[in-house]
């Protein structure tokens, strides 16, 4: 084969362009990380001091965001109230795309009938209505991050082993798994070294995307008050405790909604560019 | 001559790239198509044949696609008329049938539905007026029972008759014109003998023309009077058929025809090198970089120049190649020396004793599980050490699952499989590392065999390190070494699959084989996905491994031409049962079964200095029988009675190989007679 010959057009992967939305999201995506890691350093004020004068501000110099019903500074809640939710949901994310992950790959690898058994329980659980499930975990095991994280998990990875079975369905039967075991290698090698690689770039989109599913879902348990225990900041909490004088003094409910909408809108934004760089066909969202 | 229904007047169609440029698929093409015209276009993938069939019905499209030159249609420009004028034309009066019809054919509509869709906006017929004339279409195009098959889905088809059915419906609105985009790839011999019968009749009734898109010279050389040889976009020779075989001028037709492996000689085809340059451009020739005739002179693009009056080719030394020509024809060498055994050993290798296999729902799935049907039956192979059995037969013979059984990925039924005289284990995982190593399989398509996300490097290391324990440091100049074997260099390493060409993978994928040191290869359908001069190139590799280092192949091919050229023995496999199995060389030139006699028939091969008309054999695909012979609904000398109840006994041919069939030898050699007569004596339908 001659040297000159043109290789068939590759794009490589690390010279995507990002697009302006993309670019949009990154940068809030980013801002939001920021907040949440320097809270401590950033945050003007504790967010549990207490100031029972000042109750009710609107935004001004000294409280950039206003005080709630205990005169707690409301800019720096939504900083801490960020830790809560990225804490929660990257661990949730990761957890449930690490088991889906593996589960889908397994079981797309192993097949016949435990994959066929498995797949019918992960139907069963993604039959249930993921809201329900929740609260049911919580009011049995009560509230606390690791219980809400669980039952993130659990709400979440059964469609993340469907996505990843189906994946991984496309390269099981494909000859190089047969090649694979015609060497005699072991199945961790195959779903390891073989498989996973192939199915990488899916488990990426999954995990963006879930992400922004689990800070939605978080902060809807904690308005419902089955999340983080009250003292603590958290947006979901934030806005339920400002429920009553919504009319009144909005900010306490404005503000938090903002810190939601925004982090979930930049990690479907990060997530559909993770997807256009790889070129995963997602089709349509749920 | 008559006036030219359609006229391609220098058409340049260029692509945009990635490079914000435009490459160039087709340049300067001019060609006319007469009432009743049978045109070939032929060449390698990416020499923009379909690209050009589908600027004949002005299906161009894409953002930033530059059209130059004109299509013209009875005199008006194709790419000029609006789009429900074109939508007229396309149909009513040029239809294409497009690549893959299976895939083209709507699956969630009826043969009918699809059919009388077209009825319908061509003709204005509808109702029972359209059913009466699908079926009457059908049964134009020989379906069996057009009624049912009118009425299923395309996937209930089979792929001759999903062929048939896009025909059918190319035909439908009556056309003047009909284009054909590689009407046969993918069919069966035989099938594909029976569909080329068929257009043959269908060209000659209707005085309809046909353009005929294929990289397979053996099917224009037998469906059309007149043939475009394309090379990287360009028109490199056009001429009557029989002026092209019979003279070709041009190196590329020259060392297309030469890369074809012949069915009558067990020659190892010429292989050409280096691969087609879609982005070539116009300055020079395009085919110089792989031309054995190249001069600076060649910096230039040659014109196409006339020959003769019907006979044009671009290129400027066409004298001397012609002249050179000749003279190579008289130093013919004998190419069989690879063919001849150096040793026979009395042991073989690799056996197969009595295999029988099936494919059966798992236990688990008790609900939907039926009894095993027999795939492979009864199948006894031995391989020696050096040499080549290939297994020859069509689609669902079986051949595959042979392949499996042999490698371990898929449990027999009955018998075993003998390497060396030890029986193997039937599943692979349960075989010694050893064994396993021994014996190695090549897949059909290496683009599903190489792992889209390991480098070459990756692949190659692999089984060195499983086999050999070999470090990535010590197995680096193990893999260099096999790589410039398959002649490719170290830049490959760093390479992912899809940064290949197809024949370059293949050439890792066999690579990755060779580097397990195996004493048997199984090698299953390699080339078939592969142009014919790469193809031929990847012949020449395999029988120069196996003169080398003394492997055995178990080779299985649909390609007849293929089997002549490199295996010393063959299986003839017809449903799972062996017909005919014998030295190559005896089973060839004296079949005895009818269902070898049949696929050889079938077989359309590159007339070389004696231009025969074609040979049409109606064959056509039925249904295996169970019990007795399975060949008695499609053999045309089954006996009613016995071949129905009994199964045929084991016979012994005259020259050595052994075959399955009630009828006795002298009834057999006198319907062999009776199939190949010459030429000359057999009468054009």
């Amino acid at each position: 084969m001659q040297a000159d010959t043109p290789l068939r057009a590759t794009y490589p992967k690390w010279k995507h362009r990002f697009s302006l939305s993309a670019w949009a999201g990154i940068v809030l995506l980013l801002l939001h990380l920021l907040m949440a890691l320097c809270a401590p350093w950033l945050a003007p004020y504790s967010p549990t001091a207490i100031d029972p004068d000042g109750a009710y501000q609107s935004p001004s110099f000294t409280h950039v965001f206003g005080t709630d019903r205990y005169g707690r500074d409301i800019f720096s809640r939504v900083m801490y109230g960020g830790q809560v939710a990225l804490v929660i949901s990257v661990i949730s994310a990761v957890l449930s795309v690490l088991i889906g992950g593996a589960l889908g790959i397994g079981v797309a690898f192993v097949g016949g009938f435990i994959d066929e058994t498995i797949m019918r329980v992960i139907d069963a659980m993604i039959s249930i209505p993921s809201i329900l499930l929740l609260l049911v975990i919580v009011t049995g095991l009560g509230t606390g991050t690791a219980v809400i994280i669980f039952a993130m998990v659990l709400s979440y990875m059964p469609g993340v082993v469907r996505v990843i079975r189906a994946t991984a369905l496309e390269y099981v039967p494909r000859d190089f798994v047969l090649a694979a075991r015609m060497r005699g290698e072991r199945a961790r090698h195959i779903v390891w070294v073989e498989l996973w690689p192939n199915v990488l770039e899916v488990v990426l989109v999954e995990f963006a995307m879930r992400a922004s599913w689990i800070v939605l879902a978080v902060s809807g348990l904690s308005f419902l008050g089955f999340g983080v225990n009250p003292p603590t900041p958290d947006w979901g909490l934030m806005v339920n405790e400002n429920r009553a004088v919504l009319v009144l003094s909005p900010w306490g409910t404005i503000f938090p909604m903002i810190a939601v909408a925004t982090l979930v809108v930049s990690l479907n934004v990060v997530s559909d560019e993770i997807a256009r760089m790889f070129g995963v066909d997602r089709g349509v969202r749920r | 001559m008559n006036k030219s229904l359609l006229t391609v007047d220098n058409l340049t169609i260029g692509f945009p790239n990635t490079h914000q440029t435009l490459t160039h698929v087709v340049r300067n093409v001019s060609m006319q198509v007469q009432a009743g015209a049978r045109i070939g276009i032929v060449g390698e993938s990416g020499c923009g044949k379909s690209t050009l069939a589908q600027a004949l019905l002005g299906a161009i499209r894409g953002s930033g696609v530059r059209v130059d030159g004109t299509v013209t249609y009875a005199g008006e420009s194709i790419f000029a008329l609006p789009a429900d004028r074109l939508q007229r034309l396309r149909g009513a009066e040029i239809a294409l049938v497009p690549q893959n019809a299976g895939q083209s054919l709507a699956p969630h509509h009826t043969v009918f539905q699809q059919i009388a869709e077209v009825l319908d906006i061509h003709l204005r017929v509808r109702g029972d007026e359209a059913w009466r004339r699908t079926v009457a279409l059908l049964t134009e195009m020989r379906v069996h029972n057009p009624e049912h098959v009118a009425r299923r889905y395309p996937h209930q088809l089979s792929g001759g008759q999903q062929q048939r059915v896009a025909l059918a419906m190319a035909l439908a609105g009556q056309p003047k014109v009909l284009v054909l985009d590689e009407p046969t790839t993918g069919l069966d011999v035989t099938t594909q003998a029976a569909l080329l019968a068929l257009l043959n009749d269908l060209t000659h009734d209707a005085r309809m023309a046909m353009v005929l898109v294929s990289h397979d010279l053996g099917i224009i050389a037998h469906t059309c009077q007149h043939i475009v040889v394309m090379y990287a976009g360009e028109i490199v020779e056009t001429g009557h058929t029989e002026q092209v075989f019979r003279q070709p001028h041009h190196p590329y037709t020259q060392g297309l025809i030469a890369a074809m492996p012949q069915i009558t000689t067990a020659r190892l085809p010429h292989a050409m090198p280096g691969q087609v340059w879609s982005g070539a451009s116009s300055q020079q020739c395009a085919f110089r970089e792989r031309c054995a005739w190249a001069q600076p002179m060649c910096a230039t693009a040659p014109v196409l120049e006339f020959v003769e009056t019907t006979h044009a080719v671009r290129c400027h030394r066409w004298q001397d190649v012609l002249t050179a020509r000749a003279e190579c024809d008289q130093a013919e060498e004998s190419h069989q020396a690879h063919l001849t055994p150096k040793q026979d050993d009395a042991i073989p290798v690799l056996e197969l004793r009595q295999v029988s296999a099936s494919y059966q729902q798992p236990a688990w799935r008790w609900w939907v599980r039926t009894p095993a049907k027999l795939v492979v039956t009864q199948v006894d192979i031995a391989v020696h050490r050096g040499q080549t059995c290939a297994v020859v037969g069509e689609s669902g013979s079986g051949k595959s699952t042979l392949a499996r059984v042999v490698t371990g990925l898929h449990q027999p039924l009955h018998g075993g499989v003998y390497l060396a005289q030890d029986l193997l284990s039937t599943e692979v995982s349960r075989r010694h590392q050893a064994e396993r190593r021994r014996i190695q399989l090549v897949f059909q398509n290496p683009d599903l065999s190489l792992n889209p996300q390991h480098t070459v490097s990756e692949i190659l290391y692999r089984p060195q390190a499983v086999f050999f324990g070999r470090t990535r440091a010590e197995a680096h100049p193990h893999t260099v070494a096999m790589l410039q074997h398959m002649r490719l260099d170290e830049s490959y390493l760093a390479r992912l699959p899809r940064q290949l060409s197809g024949g370059e993978k293949q050439r890792v994928a066999i690579a990755r084989a060779f580097l397990a040191d195996p004493e048997v290869v199984v090698c299953d359908e390699v080339v078939s996905a592969l142009d014919v001069s790469v193809q031929a190139a990847l012949l020449r590799l395999l029988v120069e491994i196996q003169q080398l280092r003394g492997t055995a192949y178990l080779f299985i091919s649909h390609d007849l031409a293929v089997v002549r050229a490199i295996a010393h023995t063959v299986v003839v496999l017809f449903a799972g049962q062996v017909c005919e199995q014998g030295p190559t060389e005896s089973v060839f030139a004296r079949p005895s079964h009818p269902y070898t006699m049949m696929l050889l028939s079938a077989v359309l091969t590159v007339p070389q200095r004696d231009f025969q008309s074609p040979l049409v054999h109606h064959l056509d695909a039925g249904a295996v029988s169970a019990g007795g012979c399975p060949l008695r609904q499609r053999c045309p000398i089954a006996l009613p009675q016995k071949c129905a109840d009994v199964e045929p006994p084991w016979q012994q041919s005259a020259e050595g190989h052994v075959f399955r069939c009630h009828h006795s030898p002298q009834v057999l050699a006198e319907y062999r007679n009776q199939l190949f007569l010459p030429a000359t004596e057999r009468s054009m339908p």
